[in-house]
């Protein structure tokens, strides 16, 4: 991996489920350190685009590679790709059988065999960076939607990763939780982090985006930073879209 | 809502009972049948009471003292040896005892979710060879018991929890393949506990003791208990198998991804992450097909095993005694709900535990 090459890289990528094309030759790259936020109507393929990047889907054709490691079928890549990016879900996915302090460290301990102490220490290092620290000897479900998302934020964080994948992280959460996750977020972004967000918070997009990508039915159809991206739309999908969500 | 209230008229009020022990157990209609019936329950278990303690014939009485009615637990006093036992040398009885005292500490030492872990399994494997070498002698200076005299409650004791210790791995992993991708493994898997489940123990035990060794060579020799042992652990992982594949059915596939995602490899995912959770899912039914196992050990008799069953029986046979077969029986039955109360009281512990980390 040289260090201009691109965070993400992905060419010619096409996904089936069974049938149904769900991405249709996409190409799609971001550079080391910079924010994409991917916004398109439910069912566009943005949580499959997202997870072939981590190869929770598997591509059918086409070629994917992060940090400059290839995504094929040598799980040893595998393995590294998702060490060099963490993702944070919709519905939080927190193990609800451990406490907030073991759902950070245990991973850890799982897939780099760090040492308990260390990963408790890291683990709380990470939960204090998104201010839930005192919450550590909870369990997932004592806790609220947005203080859980900000646990699984802090939980990738503990991998060390390069780069953030984000699939709707405040969809599943009430209006006056959005703003802390969403601020939690914004404190990552400042500090450099490689961002992929799938998002419709397009607040945040205009704020924190270098680049707002616009998909439908499987395809990228416009792709812009956010200045631009929402003056002046090439595509009249995008332009639907954006008056849509936007009134 | 003070003013509706205050609306409702006099007559929809129910009767207010002036004792509040009047309104636990007449309350309401149906507990009043249930108390009714719990008193007739009682009345008519007093002829009962009255054989089983008051014309009873305690321990260390004689056999002539039995025969004046009355429940002869002084038979059972008599016979205890033989019925916790079996025909295991009197003179290493302290081995057998010894092998009882460990099961119950070993089982003890699990309970707290904590221990739970990799030095538990080692301490498993360990206790469970000192069992055996105890057990059998033949190594530090133990004379050699063959296992045609183990019997009693040691043996029953070994068999239902090496049944369920060694029948759950395989559960697991039955459990998988039948909900795996690879449809080769799903087949097979599907097609064992179908198997398994289709036949009764009793045929299962049959084959496994009576009919195997017809069909293996005549030198291999595997012993009799370890072949019901076999036999008990196949048909226990059949039924775990189903509990598991419950539990596995009840979990959000979130929690795989959300682990792979994070980088942990597939067996870490499988015994830290969705294990755990579907166990805590199906806590009930695995408690029941816990109790189930324990009680089946008690069909090993049709093989031969002396069990405390065969045990109980054969000491009834005694001519000295005046056929007191029923406190034989009782005795036995006693230590089996003994046990087995004392899982149903275990889960449900497990389980309040549960359910104080889902809720705030
Ligand atoms: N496991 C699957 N099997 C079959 N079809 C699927 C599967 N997952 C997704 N799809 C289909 O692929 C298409 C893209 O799905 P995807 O989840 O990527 O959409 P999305 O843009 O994330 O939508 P949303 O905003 O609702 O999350 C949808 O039409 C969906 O029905
Ligand atoms: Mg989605």
């Amino acid at each position: 991996m040289t260090p201009q090459s691109n965070a993400i890289e992905v060419r010619a990528l096409n996904k089936f489920y069974g049938e149904f094309h769900a991405l249709k030759s996409i190409g799609f790259q971001v550079e080391q350190g910079e924010r994409v936020v991917i916004c398109g109507p439910s069912g566009s393929g943005k949580s499959t685009l997202i997870r072939c990047l981590n190869r929770l889907e598997i591509h059918q054709s086409g070629f994917v590679s992060v940090q400059g490691i290839e995504l094929g079928d040598d799980l040893r890549n595998l393995d590294a790709v998702r060490r060099e990016a963490g993702m944070v879900f919709q519905h939080f996915n927190l193990f609800p059988h451990i406490t907030v302090l073991q759902n950070c460290s245990l991973p850890q301990t799982l897939s780099r065999g760090t040492k308990r102490n260390d990963a408790e220490t890291k683990a709380r290092e990470m939960l204090s960076r998104v201010h839930i620290l005192d919450q550590a000897d909870k369990f997932p479900g004592q806790l609220s939607g947005g203080q859980q998302q900000r646990v699984a934020i802090a939980r990738a964080l503990c991998m060390e990763p390069k780069i953030m994948l984000f699939d709707e992280p405040t969809s599943a959460l009430d209006p006056e939780m959005i703003r802390e996750v969403l601020e939690t977020m914004i404190d990552l972004a400042t500090g450099g982090m490689t961002m992929v967000v799938v998002t419709h918070e397009m607040g945040f997009a205009r704020e924190v985006a270098d680049r707002v990508v616009y998909m439908e039915a499987g395809e990228i159809v416009e792709s812009a930073p956010p200045a631009t991206f929402f003056k002046t739309q090439k595509d009249q999908r995008t332009k639907r879209f954006l008056s849509r969500i936007l009134s | 809502m003070a003013i509706g209230e205050t609306n409702v008229p006099l007559t929809a009020l129910p009767l207010k009972p002036k004792q509040p022990w009047m309104k636990l157990f007449f309350g309401d209609v149906f507990s009043s049948f249930l108390t009714i019936l719990s008193i007739l329950i009682v009345i008519s278990l007093l002829p009962g009471l009255n054989w089983a303690l008051f014309n009873a014939t305690w321990p260390g009485g004689t056999p002539e003292a039995c025969r004046d009615g009355g429940a002869c637990w002084a038979f059972v006093g008599a016979k205890s040896r033989l019925i916790l036992f079996g025909l295991y040398p009197p003179e290493h009885q302290w081995r057998a005892t010894l092998v009882i005292v460990l099961i119950i500490a070993m089982v003890l030492a699990s309970l707290s979710p904590r221990m739970w872990g990799n030095k538990l399994i080692m301490l498993w494997g360990a206790g469970i060879a000192l069992m055996l070498i105890l057990m059998g002698g033949g190594l530090l200076g133990l004379d050699t018991v063959p296992t045609s005299k183990w019997g009693g409650l040691p043996v029953v004791l070994m068999l239902a929890v090496l049944s369920l210790g060694m029948g759950f791995p395989i559960a697991v992993l039955l459990a998988l393949g039948r909900r795996g991708s690879l449809p080769v493994a799903r087949a097979v898997c599907t097609f064992i506990i179908e198997l398994v489940r289709g036949l009764p123990l009793v045929g299962l035990l049959f084959v496994a003791a009576i009919l195997l060794p017809l069909f293996l060579p005549p030198d291999w020799t595997i012993d009799k208990l370890g072949r019901t042992l076999a036999a008990l652990t196949i048909f226990s992982s059949a039924y775990l198998a189903e509990v598991v594949r419950g539990g596995l059915q009840g979990l959000d596939k979130g929690q795989g991804e959300a682990a792979q995602a994070l980088g942990i490899p597939y067996w870490k995912v499988i015994w830290h992450i969705i294990l755990p959770q579907a166990i805590q899912n199906v806590i009930p039914p695995l408690t029941n097909t816990a109790i189930v196992m324990v009680k089946n050990t008690s069909l090993v008799l049709i093989v031969g095993i002396f069990d405390m069953l065969s045990a109980a029986r054969s000491a009834a046979t005694d001519p000295t005694w005046p056929a007191p077969s029923t406190e034989g029986y009782l005795f036995v039955a006693l230590i089996y709900f003994a046990i087995c109360v004392s899982i149903s009281i275990y889960a449900r512990h497990l389980e309040n535990g549960v359910r104080a980390r889902s809720h705030s």
